[in-house]
């Protein structure tokens, strides 16, 4: 009798967290607004020369590690993963900002999580900022 | 389990979920460079004595062929090329255990297969006259045992195949490989 008890308490449980959530729910999901996210992921680079740009990010991340999965010139982006007891991809985005500067981009997702966290991405824009011979400059 | 090690038992429990729980973020040294980057950048890339990037290319996609695997994708534009193959992870050492586990009652799940993953980036470079063609091939690997479990996400850093490929690329471009 105790028992029963404690089942349907458990079923009753589980259906309210059911109707709360979704697993569905995660496909349009994001961990921080989209202003603050494209805050930190978001660096601008005084040059106009896209190709030499996504030459620059696919060197950087090799040296990171990283393989390189994709790349589209006409688009600008740049998919690779590093795997190294853990799965990191990383997709890195290039489109003109004004007359004088370049925007890149960057997201990244770590096993099954998306990276939310500034840090990653400032490592990220020092090294191809060096790579680059530029200053990644924060964009507001 | 005894009344008295219950407790224990529980704090040990949620140590061992907290434990997964830090595992789960991206560690501090993902996205920077270290002392190893020089190293690694010398082991897997040489300089070709062609200005010709597309011949380079192009020959680098008829070795990963010769070598079995499959183009995934290619952006000439950007000098890319990645191809993958799957192939047995079946390692001789593993089946000799399970062969003695299995004597003994016991069980465990071995390797079977490994999706291979090489990705080649060339960069043209130098001045007129004196042109080059900068090759940098990268291996990685996904394994996965009987129960279709991943075991191993891993790069593949062993010089010597990192050699096998540039000597190979060298064969087919008919130049010499330099060291950088």
């Amino acid at each position: 009798m105790k028992l029963n008890h404690l089942a349907s308490g458990l079923l009753g449980l589980s259906l309210l967290v059911a109707g709360c959530q979704t697993s569905q729910q995660q496909l349009l999901k994001t961990d921080k607004g989209q202003v603050e996210l494209r805050r930190m992921q978001t660096r601008a680079f005084d040059t106009t020369d896209r190709e030499k740009t996504l030459r620059t990010i696919i060197a950087t991340l090799q040296d990171l590690g990283f393989v390189v999965d994709k790349a589209d010139a006409t688009l600008g982006s740049v998919t690779a993963t590093k795997l190294k007891g853990y799965n990191l991809i990383m997709t890195v985005t290039v489109r003109p900002r004004g007359e004088k500067q370049l925007l890149v981009r960057s997201s990244a997702q770590f096993n099954i999580q998306a990276v939310s966290d500034p840090q990653p991405y400032q490592d990220f824009f020092t090294s191809l900022g060096k790579a680059m011979f530029l200053e990644a400059h924060q964009v507001d | 389990m005894s009344q008295k090690s219950a407790p224990y038992f529980t704090a040990l429990l949620s140590l061992v979920i907290l434990g997964i729980g830090c595992q789960a973020t991206i560690p501090k040294e993902a996205l920077k460079m270290d002392g190893a980057t020089m190293e690694f950048r010398k082991m897997q890339a040489r300089r070709y004595d062609t200005g010709d990037e597309t011949k380079v290319i192009v020959a680098c996609a008829g070795l990963l062929q010769d070598l079995g695997f499959n183009i995934d994708e290619s952006e000439t534009k950007l000098g890319l090329v990645v191809g993958s193959k799957t192939r047995s992870a079946v390692d001789g050492g593993q089946v000799a255990a399970k062969v003695i586990l299995a004597l003994f009652g016991g069980n465990m799940a071995m390797e079977t297969d490994q999706r291979l993953k090489a990705s080649i980036v060339t960069r043209k470079g130098g001045e007129a006259g004196k042109e080059y063609t900068m090759v940098r091939v990268t291996f990685q690997r996904i394994v996965r045992n009987e129960n279709n479990q991943i075991t191993r996400l891993e790069p593949l850093n062993d010089p010597k195949q990192y050699q096998e490929f540039h000597s190979g690329l060298s064969k087919a471009l008919f130049l010499n490989a330099n060291d950088i």
